[in-house]
């Protein structure tokens, strides 16, 4: 257990280093690189340019650059915001929550459902819902999630009128029932595609299951198929959704951003498109390495739990 | 060796095992046929529609569908959507094919080099796929897209950087697996360069995953290069993309609901065709497979 949760520790490190230096060359790739805001200002000289080089140490060697840009994001110094002068951490943080409680939603919606079409498929497969549920899933998965969002919101908002067109909550309006209502249209459009893919690992998941030998024991013990099926197959069943949690992350991630700009969701999603806009490279950097630690730390915590649940990994 | 077309009984490849069960694979033969459909819908709609794509009418704006002879009713210009469905079609189909080809063409070279030589730079180039895996992969394309003012030639380039991940790691573990196969080890003792072992022994080997994994691309690759068109950082207009025609689509919700629902749907059919032959393909081909 210990080796290996420090053998996975290492790997998240050297995964990060990986990252952060992936992100330091799209830096130094976009036209005019890192002096790209400074260059859009009419009045800049050539001079000018020269002494902002100067003392943003521009003009030292590449890996130089690297580590002083990598020693700085260490210690939590991510640059400020062309836009208003904040820290750019402080400006993500700002937006964090409301990505989370999205995909936290939507997640918890995803699993449940995904997982009751996984076991129903599995158990009646080759029935008419395990086919219904294997196309469905296909096409589920090939339906952009912002057209679905605006067809929702076609149906939802405008024609029938039952659910806001967007925003997290009404301003002056603060209660837990109206992020409810704000938070239903988005966190469903955004769980379809996820369903799909729950339904499809759980199913495979419980098939594999089902036939293993302690299945046919519990069964030759007489116990009855529900318990056979709840306690025997779903248990152990669900054991690899954990690590399918952690490995979907950069979907779901994805997938909140996508869902954010229709909705107009004030979470990262939004705040990265709005950068992007106004061409706010260290804001932009700042999200893409932050998403990035999000995915990596992710996968790092349900590998820690799938150790701690499974035996087979805790003890050896 | 070619796993794909290797005729054991039968004299031609359409009569291999792979091919029957293609055949016999009822959603990838109507994935097919709908991609057929589209394909030739591409290239003749725009001749026979009788509105041109770039003809502006204005005093037929936000025409609703089936009237005036317009199919798809009209867009805020008074340009016939139909006319710029289709055309918009070879736009997305082409990025989507090219960018698959691009991304299968590095993700196979990456993973078959990491797969074959091992070591410190199979693992060093097994890091650099896991780093980019570890971005959200619309993130990285929307600030690549944003920096670089993209073509279409460009955007087709940038979702090929953004996707050929998969196609690496599939190769590599393929590859990995192959290494030690005793085909491979009579050719290492026969002398033959590590190259012509790589490419010319294992590869072939491992076609059947890599034409799988393709066409599931070229469905994302559609995805992608719609997303960024609906945001403005894609294909830029007056060329006409499935997901370029849904920008502003959002703002005439109310009114003219058709600007969205007709471009979206003609992209979900894309995707699901290629989704539901790569499906096809897996069950044919005998790849292995727990995910879609």
């Amino acid at each position: 257990m210990r080796s290996f949760l420090i053998n996975r520790l290492f790997q998240s490190i050297v995964l990060l280093v990986m990252v952060s230096i992936i992100g330091f060359v799209i830096l130094n790739l976009i036209p005019g690189g890192p002096l790209a805001q400074y260059g859009l200002d009419p009045g800049m000289t050539q001079d000018d340019m020269a002494r902002i080089t100067e003392q943003l140490g521009l003009n030292r060697p590449l890996w130089v650059q690297y580590f002083d840009w990598a020693w700085r994001l260490l210690q939590g110094d991510w640059g400020t915001s062309f836009r208003d002068g904040a820290p750019v951490l402080s400006v993500i943080g700002r937006h964090v929550f409301a990505t989370l409680l999205l995909m936290g939603t939507s997640t918890a919606i995803a699993m449940t459902v995904g997982i009751w079409i996984g076991i129903r498929g599995a158990t009646r497969r080759y029935s008419v819902f395990d086919y219904a549920a294997t196309v469905g899933a296909m096409v589920a998965l090939s339906i952009p999630t912002f057209w679905f969002g605006l067809v929702g919101i076609y149906v939802f908002s405008l024609q029938l009128g039952w659910l806001p067109a967007g925003n997290m909550y009404k301003i002056g309006d603060g209660s837990f029932l109206n992020y409810l209502h704000h938070l239903i249209l988005p966190s469903a459009v955004l769980a379809l595609v996820h369903i799909a893919i729950w339904s499809r690992y759980m199913r495979s998941a419980t098939l594999d299951a089902i036939s293993q030998d302690y299945v046919k024991t519990a069964r030759a013990k007489g116990l009855s198929e529900r318990r056979v099926i709840l306690k025997h197959v779903v248990g152990n069943a669900l054991l690899p959704m954990i690590t399918l949690a952690g490995i979907q992350l950069p979907s779901i991630l994805t997938g909140a951003l996508v869902t954010e700009t229709v909705f107009t969701w004030p979470g990262m999603g939004r705040l990265f498109l709005d950068s992007l806009g106004y061409s706010d490279y260290p804001v932009v950097m700042g999200l893409l390495i932050f998403s990035a630690i999000i995915v990596i730390l992710g996968n790092l915590i349900a590998d820690i739990v799938v150790a701690i649940v499974d035996p087979r990994i805790r003890l050896a | 060796m070619t796993a794909f077309v290797q005729p054991v009984h039968a004299s031609h490849w359409w009569q291999s095992r792979a091919a029957r069960r293609f055949m016999s694979h009822h959603l990838a033969l109507l994935g097919l046929a709908m991609i057929i459909c589209l394909v030739l819908a591409c290239i003749f709609a725009p001749y026979l529609l009788p509105y041109d794509s770039l003809y502006i009418d204005l005093r037929a704006r936000f025409a609703p569908p089936f009237t005036g002879g317009h199919i798809f009713g009209t867009d805020p210009l008074g340009r016939d959507v139909a006319a710029r469905l289709f055309e918009a079609g070879r736009i997305s189909l082409l990025v989507g094919f090219f960018a698959m080809v691009l991304s299968t063409l590095v993700g196979t070279l990456v993973g078959v080099i990491a797969g074959y030589r091992g070591g410190w730079v199979g693992a060093v180039l097994m890091r650099v796929v896991d780093g980019f895996l570890a971005f959200p992969s619309i993130f990285l394309l929307l600030a690549l897209a944003a920096a670089l003012r993209p073509s279409p030639l460009m955007v087709t380039v940038l979702i090929a950087v953004t996707s050929w991940m998969q196609v690496a790691r599939i190769v590599e573990a393929e590859v990995r697996s192959l290494r030690e196969r005793e085909f491979v080890l009579a050719g290492r003792m026969l002398g033959l360069s590590g190259t012509h072992l790589m490419f010319r022994e294992i590869l072939p080997n491992a076609v059947g995953p890599i034409i799988v994994t393709a066409t599931l691309t070229v469905a994302h690759a559609i995805l992608l290069e719609a997303y960024i068109s609906f945001l403005g950082y894609g294909i830029q207009p007056p060329v006409p993309s499935w997901g370029n025609m849904l920008q502003g689509a959002q703002q005439y919700l109310g009114n003219a609901p058709w600007l969205a629902i007709v471009p979206g749907a003609m992209i979900t059919i894309a995707v699901t065709s290629f989704n539901f032959i790569g499906d096809g393909l897996r069950d044919a081909l005998d790849v292995r497979g727990d995910q879609i």
